[in-house]
């Protein structure tokens, strides 16, 4: 039951991070073609182009929701594939309480970066 | 993620590795298995990287700079294909565990049909998509290193 629901989870992750993702790659990746949140000439990951988003609270916002979706999507997936190998229970149980304080670690540490980056755009 | 009930998984990682003589959406798992993990590595460096923002545009021009030009702007291409490709497929995987796109039930008469028939045209349909983002994303990567 618990891995049912977890894995119910891991596909709405999917859908979520497609959305944002999806924008986050437009933005970066298709600057070019749409030239999406890059003020003038800037490049998307120019200083300018930065401050201009993390100023925006949207960003800040899709920021976290990507990185909590992508954290729990990408760090699950890979517990099912070491799973798949049948590793034993001792090893399971580790590779859980790696992988959940790892992630969460993560989580923390990258949430802050968001936050404070878009304190610090704001008061510039 | 279902336990192997005491089945040993004997082929290992070879068994997630080689497709066999199995078909198209066979190789495709190898290739999402491939490029979530690729991703996965991205993107955990990519979370540290990033951070730099929040302490000033010194620390992010250092931080970009020790990541930037040759080897990285091919594998930051790999990473958008691995995206494009990912993401496609991904949403064949939902459509086809939601149960669309398989066909109906049908009664096993000879010769016999599977669901791969009738899945097949939303594997290639995803191929193709996946193909259009990756040409869009090419453009513009090259379109940035003739600037
Ligand atoms: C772009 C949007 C994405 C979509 C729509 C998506 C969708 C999916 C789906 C449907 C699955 C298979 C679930 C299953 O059938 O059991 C999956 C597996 C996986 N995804 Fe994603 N994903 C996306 C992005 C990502 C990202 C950004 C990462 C890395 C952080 C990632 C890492 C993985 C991994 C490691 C697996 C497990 C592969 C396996 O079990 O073979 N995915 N994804």
């Amino acid at each position: 039951m618990r891995d049912q629901r977890l894995w119910t989870w891991h596909v709405l992750a999917g859908l979520v991070i497609l959305v944002f993702l999806g924008l986050h790659m437009t933005i970066m990746h298709l600057d070019i073609i749409f030239g999406f949140f890059n003020p003038g000439d800037a490049k998307p990951i120019d200083w300018v182009s930065v401050v201009g988003r993390a100023r925006m609270g949207f960003f800040t916002v899709s920021y976290v929701v990507l990185l909590g979706a992508a954290l729990f999507h990408g760090l699950y997936g890979l517990r099912n594939i070491l799973f798949e190998l049948g590793p034993a229970r001792g090893v399971k149980s580790a590779l859980n309480v790696v992988l959940t304080v790892g992630g969460v670690g993560l989580f923390v540490f990258g949430a802050w970066a968001a936050w404070t980056a878009g304190v610090l755009a704001r008061s510039l | 993620m279902l336990d192997n009930k005491g089945h040993p998984n004997r082929l290992g990682v070879w068994g997630w590795l080689g497709g066999g003589t199995w078909g198209l959406e066979r190789y495709l798992y190898t290739l999402h298995r491939l490029t979530g993990l690729g991703l996965l590595l991205y993107f955990l460096l990519h979370i540290v990287v990033t951070s730099a923002r929040a302490f000033g545009p010194e620390a992010w021009a250092a931080s970009m700079g020790r990541v930037s030009g040759g080897v990285f702007v091919l594998g930051e291409f790999l990473v958008f294909a691995a995206f494009a490709f990912h993401a496609s497929n991904g949403v064949r995987l939902i459509l086809v565990e939601l149960g669309f796109a398989i066909g109906n039930p049908i009664e096993p008469i000879y010769p016999y049909r599977t669901s791969v028939h009738e899945q097949r045209p939303l594997a290639l349909g995803i191929l193709v998509l996946a193909g259009l983002v990756l040409a869009a994303g090419g453009y513009n990567f090259l379109a940035h290193l003739s600037h």
